[in-house]
């Protein structure tokens, strides 16, 4: 500091000075002390507020007669689980949402480690290839539904026309049950599979050569070394794909909210999720925001159970192939 | 590696780029294979599958109701209505141009929140020792697993109460900040910026925000950037919440584009026209920032 070259200053000046820079210190101290909090804050309180708040409160409103009108009514205990739990409905919700999810993350996953593995090669114009799984991404889902909607129509949709061309009898893909899962998971892989894709290729690159190397001078070939090297490598990549699909996918709403013109989830509501069921419930005729939580603080739990199970068993089958070798 | 390592110390690197060249071909495994025809075949099998959705929709809003039925598989040229149709879509009553200005609205509004406080967040979480720091980190990292879509009806509740409903403020505030976003900016910060430019600064007699102004937040600029196009294109995609709280009255794009075609269900010429103008910008923002978002993609993959 410039203390030691300052002139002789009076005694005043010089009190005032100390003061000044005891102050300063005072400052820094509070400064250093304070901002770290200062900085985190609000991230935390509005997050608390507009996230984690909402969904506590869920519990609070699924266990009370609420109605979006009517407000607040009396306190009915599990009166709405049990309602809700008894609704044919919420089942059919349920067995479709499941489906989906399993009819679209599965190959997705699957179809991710492929591609991933063909852009992991040696390429010609890496980024391009990469950016050209990575579009459909850029679309909204409500697009991509409606698009959909129309490759998949009854009559006179694409995907029939094509069916026909090989021979093959056209599809109801929309009054069909499974065949209306089919078509929402197309949509669904549609815009994340490059997504997924460019996640598993991030691992793979982060594999060291070596392990490859060794490999082939123990003789294995491109798929054995693939499923005893890439496949147990990625393990914590592949957990991280599956738990952020699970979380997405059982909340679905938006592609299937649009696969028809009225939202229903179908005549027979043979593809209408849980989410769309909670939808119905809180602003459709109903109007109960009591069920409408219930439905989702059981969703929630669901979505909690299924992280476990998924993270148990995929670190259990990525497990497996790899003894020692991590 | 150590091998290459050694040839471009001893030979220089010319030669080190020559001997890597000789063993990717000879290893010809993992990410040092090459690609050969096959890979590129279906590669570019994969790129149509992505691309023909996209440009379909295109040939349909091109094209009028009655073409569309007689022919499922459209013709791979364009016919001429699409300025037709896209002013159909434009004079429709789904209020396209205030829906559009609300997506800009609100989708530039929350990446640039998010960004600023995700970046203050990850500052400080990176850079500054604090009492409960670690727990706080953990919890937020916790917190990114949380399927806060699940609170609606109390967030439609909080909304209602305070006079919000159909405001585009109910849709911008919940999305101000997000978990990954602070994740995001910690995990860039603990990477890349030093201690001693933080101790440069509060040497120099910079006060905490002034350090994180004219240090950080500088140092901050690629990961800044991604997290704003990442926040950009999420915002712009949402459905579920702007749906339920603003309506058919002020609606962003996807909500009105849904309206489109719950009201004029069997016109595909005019539907997919309101497809493409809702599709567009982003379409554009690929074309810009796509390598952008791929490397971030494979960046925060490869830390998550």
């Amino acid at each position: 500091m410039s203390v030691k070259s300052a002139p002789p200053k009076p005694q005043k000046a010089k009190a005032d000075a100390e003061r000044e820079l005891a102050r300063r210190t005072r400052r820094n101290a509070w400064d250093q002390k304070l901002s770290p909090y200062l900085y985190i804050s609000p991230f935390f309180l509005l997050f608390a507020l507009v996230g984690l708040f909402p969904l506590a409160y869920t519990a609070f409103v699924s266990v009370h007669d609420w109605n979006l009108i009517g407000g607040k009514g009396d306190f009915v205990g599990l009166e709405n689980y049990q309602q809700v739990l008894q609704q044919p409905l919420f089942w059919k919700g349920l067995r479709n949402t499941f489906s989906i999810f399993l009819l679209s993350s599965v190959p997705q996953v699957l179809i991710g480690l492929f591609l991933a593995a063909m852009l992991d090669a040696n390429l010609r114009a890496k980024t391009f290839w990469r950016m050209g799984v990575l579009l459909p991404y850029v679309v909204m889902p409500v697009a991509v539904g409606m698009i959909f909607n129309k490759i998949f129509a009854d009559q006179s949709g694409m995907a029939n026309a094509l069916l026909a061309k090989v021979g093959i009898e056209p599809i109801a893909w929309h009054a069909d049950v499974l065949a209306s899962h089919i078509a929402i998971a197309t949509m669904v892989d549609f815009r994340w599979t490059g997504y997924t894709t460019l996640i598993l290729l991030a691992g793979m690159q982060a594999i060291p050569n070596d392990l490859y190397e060794a490999a082939v001078v123990d003789g294995a070939g491109r798929w054995r070394s693939f499923r005893s090297i890439t496949i147990p490598s990625l393990k914590p990549t592949i957990i991280f794909v599956v738990i952020t699909s699970t979380i997405g996918g059982l909340q679905i709403f938006d592609e299937p909210r649009v696969f028809n013109q009225t939202g229903n989830g179908g005549s027979d509501r043979q593809w209408m999720t849980v989410t769309m069921y909670l939808y119905e419930l809180g602003w459709g005729a109903q109007k109960s925001f009591g069920r409408a939580s219930a439905v989702a603080w059981i969703l929630f739990i669901i979505i909690l159970i299924i992280g476990a199970i998924n993270f148990k068993i995929t670190q259990r089958i990525s497990g497996t192939d790899s003894k020692g070798g991590k | 590696m150590s091998s290459i390592g050694a040839v471009e110390q001893t030979a220089g690197k010319g030669a080190a780029r020559y001997a890597q060249r000789r063993r990717d071909r000879a290893t010809g495994v993992g990410s040092n294979r090459r690609g050969g025809w096959v890979t590129y075949t279906i590669l570019t099998v994969v790129l149509l599958i992505s691309f023909y959705p996209i440009y379909y929709t295109f040939l349909l809003a091109s094209s009028d109701a009655q073409t569309i039925a007689q022919n499922p598989i459209p013709s791979l040229i364009p016919e001429g209505n699409f300025i037709d149709n896209v002013t159909r879509v434009i004079n429709s009553d789904i209020k396209f141009w205030q829906a559009l200005w609300n997506s800009v609205i609100v989708a530039v509004i929350t990446s640039i929140s998010v960004v600023l406080f995700a970046t203050l967040a990850g500052f400080s979480f990176a850079k500054l020792r604090f009492r409960g720091r670690r727990a706080l980190l953990v919890f937020v990292i916790a917190t990114m697993a949380v399927p806060t879509q699940l609170g609606v009806v109390p967030l439609f509740i909080l909304m209602s109460n305070l006079g919000w409903t159909g405001k585009l403020v109910a849709v911008i505030v919940p999305g101000m900040v997000t978990a990954f976003g602070v994740f995001w900016m910690t995990q860039y910060f603990e990477e890349t910026l030093p201690f001693e430019l933080i101790e440069a600064a509060r040497v120099d007699g910079c006060s905490m925000i002034r350090t994180f102004w004219h240090v950080a937040l500088p140092a901050a600029k690629p990961a800044a950037a991604m997290l704003a196009l990442f926040t950009f294109v999420a915002s712009w995609t949402s459905f579920f919440w702007p749906f339920i709280v603003l309506g058919s009255t002020n609606p962003t794009l996807p909500v009105s584009l849904q309206l489109l075609q719950a009201s004029y269900f069997k016109d595909f010429a005019l539907i997919m026209a309101g497809v493409v103008l809702a599709t567009i910008p982003l379409i554009l923002l690929f074309i810009v920032a796509g390598k952008q978002l791929v490397s971030g993609i494979m960046a925060g993959a490869v830390k998550g």
